[in-house]
């Protein structure tokens, strides 16, 4: 049964996926992006996935279509109609999917535990994480502790973008400071009685939420990078609510800057810590006299370095887009 | 039932040419990178179909459940990353796109070429 749900949602996703690549009308793709990503989230919940599932619906359903739409506004929300030569484009597609289909006859089914991926060091991190780590969820402890060196390097690379992004959009005319800031009568949807009631009772709900699947890590699926993009989320539906001015009068600017590097830097000098008490770098079970305290520990201050550094890119850049948006 | 073991790398093959379709075809900018994000998202189906194990449920140990089969977490953790490294990366591109607009006045690919040979 919950194999033909599976089945029947990757349909569904094809067919959105083809809908946002033939609509003409790109408010109608990126409305559709929205509900690519929640049905991707249902097929990754299927397949076992919950800590990707909850990204997946957080990052894609959430921030992702309003930093589209930001985008849009900033455009133009239609595709202009011409035609071209499609059909090389076409042929090589086509002949690609043929090839990939073929190629996929050689696969393992879906599922079967004698796949080659599920030898080599899977089995291990699940047999040895209770007495190396000692926290249920092994994809937390794989992400933090075991491939702490992969999590850093993705984490820079999120804080790249979010510089990247700064500069990029930031008003080189005024000298020495970057302006972001929105335009102080930036009223959101203050005057629409119905979203705002609603969407008020919502946000520190959402934030709450974001704040437990950060310190709830160890025991259920949650992190740093599933808590940084709710809160943002919910940062996000606030300023949309009542004007980027005031989500920026709870959430500073300078703050949001001091968040991006305070993050990044609370995941590297907790990396360092561990050589200064004699380990390597990451390495956590020196942080303690007990191996396993000193793991939980480092474990969570990198979760909460990961958590501050995506929240701060995430409304960083959702509010260099929008402060454009009010001066054009 | 025997053929549906493969129908998710099937899906997998086809988003993903549905995507590289978009990037190569479409000459709107916002339109290729979404097909880009089509791109990303099927390869996070790949690898999320790969760390499935029949019978087996998400990769939190349960102390109290004997022979309790799980799923693999090692392309769940990579997957995890890869899709907060996506949104960074679209939005960067998504900056870039803004910023064209403003020089140029438009987002077509084709109209920017005209007036770059002018």
């Amino acid at each position: 049964m919950i194999t033909l749900f599976g089945v029947f949602v990757s349909t569904l996703l094809v067919i959105t996926a083809i809908g946002m690549v033939r609509s003409q009308n790109l408010f109608g793709a990126v409305m559709l992006t929205g509900l690519f990503s929640l049905q991707m989230a249902v097929i990754f919940f299927i397949l076992d996935a919950a800590d990707v599932a909850l990204t997946e619906a957080a990052v894609g359903a959430g921030v992702a279509t309003v930093l589209l739409l930001s985008a849009l506004a900033l455009t133009s929300d239609e595709e202009a109609r011409r035609r071209r030569r499609r059909w090389v484009a076409m042929t090589v597609v086509s002949a690609t999917t043929l090839m990939v289909i073929y190629a996929t006859f050689d696969q393992p089914r879906l599922g079967d535990p004698e796949a080659p991926v599920h030898q080599h060091v899977a089995p291990w991190y699940l047999a040895e994480t209770p007495r190396l780590i000692d926290v249920p969820n092994v994809v937390t402890a794989v992400l933090a502790s075991f491939r702490g060196y992969d999590t850093l390097g993705e984490l820079f690379v999120i804080f790249t973008a979010g510089i990247g992004v700064m500069f990029i959009l930031a008003d080189g005319r005024e000298k020495g400071r970057l302006s972001l800031l929105p335009s102080p009568d930036a009223q959101g949807l203050r005057h629409h009685l119905v979203p705002r009631v609603v969407g008020r009772l919502l946000v520190p709900f959402i934030v709450l939420f974001g704040l437990y699947v950060q310190f709830h890590a160890d025991f259920g699926p949650g992190g740093g990078f599933q808590a940084g993009a709710l809160i943002s989320a919910g940062m996000i539906l606030y300023a949309l609510l009542e004007g980027e001015s005031a989500a920026l009068r709870a959430v500073s600017f300078q703050a949001l800057a001091g968040m991006i590097a305070g993050g990044a830097f609370l995941f590297v000098a907790v990396g360092v810590a561990g050589m200064m008490l004699g380990g390597h770098f990451l390495d956590y079970s020196v942080l303690s006299s007990d191996p396993v305290v000193g793991q939980h520990l480092g474990i969570f201050l990198v979760e909460l370095g990961v958590g501050i550094t995506v929240t701060g890119v995430l409304l960083t850049i959702f509010h260099a887009l929008s402060a454009r948006v009010q001066r054009s | 039932m025997e053929f549906l073991g493969l129908y998710n790398y099937w899906v997998f093959a086809v988003l993903l040419m549905t995507g590289l379709y978009a990037v190569m075809s479409k000459a709107n900018l916002i339109k290729k990178l979404i097909g880009m994000s089509i791109f990303q998202s099927a390869v996070f189906l790949l690898y999320i179909t790969m760390s499935k194990v029949e019978g087996g449920t998400a990769p939190i140990l349960q102390p109290d459940a004997v022979d309790q089969l799980y799923s693999n977490p090692l392309p769940q953790v990579l997957i995890l990353t890869a899709i907060v490294v996506g949104i960074a990366t679209l939005s960067l591109g998504l900056a870039i796109v803004v910023r064209i607009s403003e020089v140029y006045g438009t987002i077509e690919e084709d109209e920017i070429r005209e007036l770059d040979g002018e």
